[in-house]
């Protein structure tokens, strides 16, 4: 919409609660095409029942859901797998008894038949994702680190154009987490859309163009990274109440 | 399948299919025991790895353990017997009804298992009450006769699938275990297979890489049933005979269970292996309660060991007797990684999925997720 980049995500007046208990209220966000935006808050904000709700894992109560302009609320993962949008999971979920390949080829399966073919692909992604050595180590014996990544490698396997990350940097050294920002961004250069969900602060300051704060199921603040970590009702989100002007005085 | 695979499969083959020769010809230069009943022990080895491996398919590769398989090889056997004895049908044309019939009953079970969400002990529990119902069913309804059961009427002649040499019944067992063991090695080169594999896996994971988990469920539990009811009518021409505890009871759900966990849940090889051991033990046991007086009231012997088997197995090898063979699963018994796991079912090892399989779990403070970064904030 904005500078005529095309809304590749719309989500609008969103909500999910868990028996009374509002865990999504009234939120919305647009993600561009070729963005990588971030979506931040403190614990228990509501961002993982957010993207749930938009990956299809929970049916929202109400509001909108477009890919590309299409309605896809309510709709089976599965369905919104194939119309071009995956998530990851914050807890990684390795397919533990079989290896790396085998691993990322479920992904690859989403868009080929083919067993050849479709490890091809998981080869390919592995390398991409810096896990060309370990494509034959099993799920359950991956680090952290390489859970982490075997997450994203899956999903992109799937062939997305919009990628929803879950704290794919969470436990991570900052080495690793280096390594796992670059590969970000070369998998938005190589025109995937990526909408995250990032505690830490460097990466998404590094990585993303926009960001959305959530807090207690709303949308507080929307920005540049700068702009939000400015804004008053951000850091009273984050630091309690009144600690704005605190702080607002601490830097007059 | 790697060359050493194809070479073994080979000789295996080769060797399954002289067996009956050798034997007659080992029994003609004196050989104590009967050249048939050698044959016969053959043919339940074979027949018993095909339901193991339709136990297999849904239960060892998607993870949808069933303590009431026997619900489809009992509707496989009263559709075979129902079609010939009450309707005149010719057993060849029977047979493959009886497959749909098992596929049918597949189809319905999963459909209101999975709908319903029904997973891990849950989906066990369910498929036993259906086998249960069902055998209710059979000892209650006219066209089963109840109780009596049925009798099909012999007349040994190919035409009418029966056969007075029981080497021709060896071979057409061999055929079905043949076909089974394609099956299960069709599941691990396709996609069908590998995405029964994540569901087992992780269902959640499965669903979010595009994987319709319902869909692909039914799909592999009307495989299962189809080939249990094709085993079921096997069974029926072989013996002439069904009744309700035969069609339904509790011991072969057992049976096709045990043989897949002993060998393997999940290999391709595993349900064989498991057949032929069980196989073994059975005749064993049955041979030396026979001679050793003091064995001749503990019956049947047979359990007491394929008790103690299975607990060595879940303990010590759970990844079944395959494991000691194959190359795929020699790493160590128990990975200690494995349990570290975060896991959403109690089924992600094959630990655990053994445990489930008799009806347990592993407590839930073995079950918690360990991930330094996360633990904190999950």
């Amino acid at each position: 919409m904005i500078l005529g980049r095309r809304d590749v995500l719309e989500v609008r007046r969103l909500c999910k609660a868990f028996s009374g208990l509002k865990a999504v209220d009234d939120a919305a966000l647009d993600v561009r095409a070729g963005e990588i935006v971030a979506l931040i808050g403190p614990n228990g904000a509501g961002k993982t029942t957010l993207f749930a709700c938009i990956a299809g894992f929970h049916k929202p109560d109400s509001g909108v859901v477009r890919l590309d302009g299409a309605d896809i609320t309510g709709r089976a993962p599965h369905r919104i797998c194939a119309a071009g949008m995956v998530r990851t999971f914050q807890i990684t979920q390795p397919f533990a008894t079989i290896s790396v390949r085998e691993n990322i080829m479920v992904g690859a399966y989403a868009r080929t038949s083919d067993r050849d073919a479709a490890a091809a692909r998981a080869e390919a992604i592995a390398r991409q994702v810096g896990m060309g050595a370990q494509l034959d180590r099993r799920g359950a014996d991956l680090t952290v680190a390489g859970r982490k990544r075997l997450e994203l490698a899956r999903a992109l396997a799937t062939g997305p154009r919009l990628l929803l990350l879950d704290e794919v940097m969470a436990g991570l050294n900052p080495t690793e987490i280096g390594e796992i920002v670059e590969v970000i961004r070369a998998i938005r250069t190589g025109g995937v859309t990526i909408l995250l969900i990032e505690h830490v602060m460097q990466a998404v300051t590094s990585l993303a163009e926009r960001v959305y704060v959530l807090n207690q199921g709303r949308v507080i603040a929307e920005g540049t990274p700068a702009q939000v970590a400015a804004d008053a009702g951000v850091v009273e989100a984050y630091l309690g109440h009144g600690a704005a002007a605190r702080l607002g005085g601490a830097h007059a | 399948m790697s060359r050493r695979g194809q070479a073994l499969l080979a000789a295996g083959l080769v060797l399954a299919l002289l067996y009956p020769l050798l034997v007659r010809a080992a029994g003609a230069a004196g050989l104590p025991l009967s050249p048939n009943y050698l044959i016969n022990t053959g043919m339940l080895i074979c027949f018993t790895a095909f339901l193991g491996q339709s136990w297999n398919v849904a239960g060892g590769f998607a993870g949808l353990t069933s303590f009431g398989h026997v619900v489809f090889f009992g509707t496989g056997a009263y559709a075979m017997a129902i079609l010939q004895v009450s309707h005149g049908w010719n057993p060849w044309l029977a047979w493959p009804v009886a497959a749909v019939a098992g596929a049918g009953v597949g189809w319905l079970i999963g459909a209101l298992a999975f709908r319903a969400g029904l997973k891990g002990s849950y989906f066990a529990l369910i498929t036993l009450a259906f086998a249960e119902v069902f055998r209710i069913l059979a000892n209650s309804v006219p066209f089963t006769r109840g109780g009596l059961g049925l009798l099909v009427k012999a007349d040994p002649r190919p035409a009418n699938l029966q056969f007075r040499d029981p080497i021709w019944f060896y071979y057409l067992a061999l055929g079905l275990c043949v076909l089974a063991l394609l099956i299960a090695w069709r599941l691990t080169r396709t996609r069908f297979g590998a995405r029964l594999v994540a569901i087992r896996e992780n269902e959640d994971a499965a669903r979010a890489l595009g994987i319709d988990v319902y869909a692909e469920k039914v799909k592999v539990l009307v495989l299962s049933g189809a080939m249990a009811g094709a085993g079921g009518a096997f069974y029926v021409q072989k013996y002439l005979y069904v009744d309700p505890w035969i069609a339904f009871g509790v011991d072969k759900s057992v049976e096709m269970l045990l043989v897949s966990m002993v060998g393997g849940a999940g290999t391709i090889a595993g349900p064989l292996i498991g057949a032929a051991a069980l196989t073994a033990i059975n005749e064993v046991t049955r041979m030396l309660a026979s001679v050793v007086p003091a064995l001749k009231n503990v019956q049947p012997l047979s359990l007491i060991v394929y008790g103690a088997m299975l607990i060595l197995i879940v303990a010590r090898l759970p990844h079944g007797l395959a494991s000691l063979f194959g190359r795929r699963h020699d790493h160590p018994v128990i990975p200690s990684a494995a349990r570290d796991l975060p896991r959403t079912t109690h089924r992600a090892s094959g630990r655990g999925r053994s445990l489930a399989a008799l009806g347990m779990t592993e407590g839930a403070a073995g079950d918690r997720p360990h991930d330094p970064g996360e633990a904190g904030r999950a």
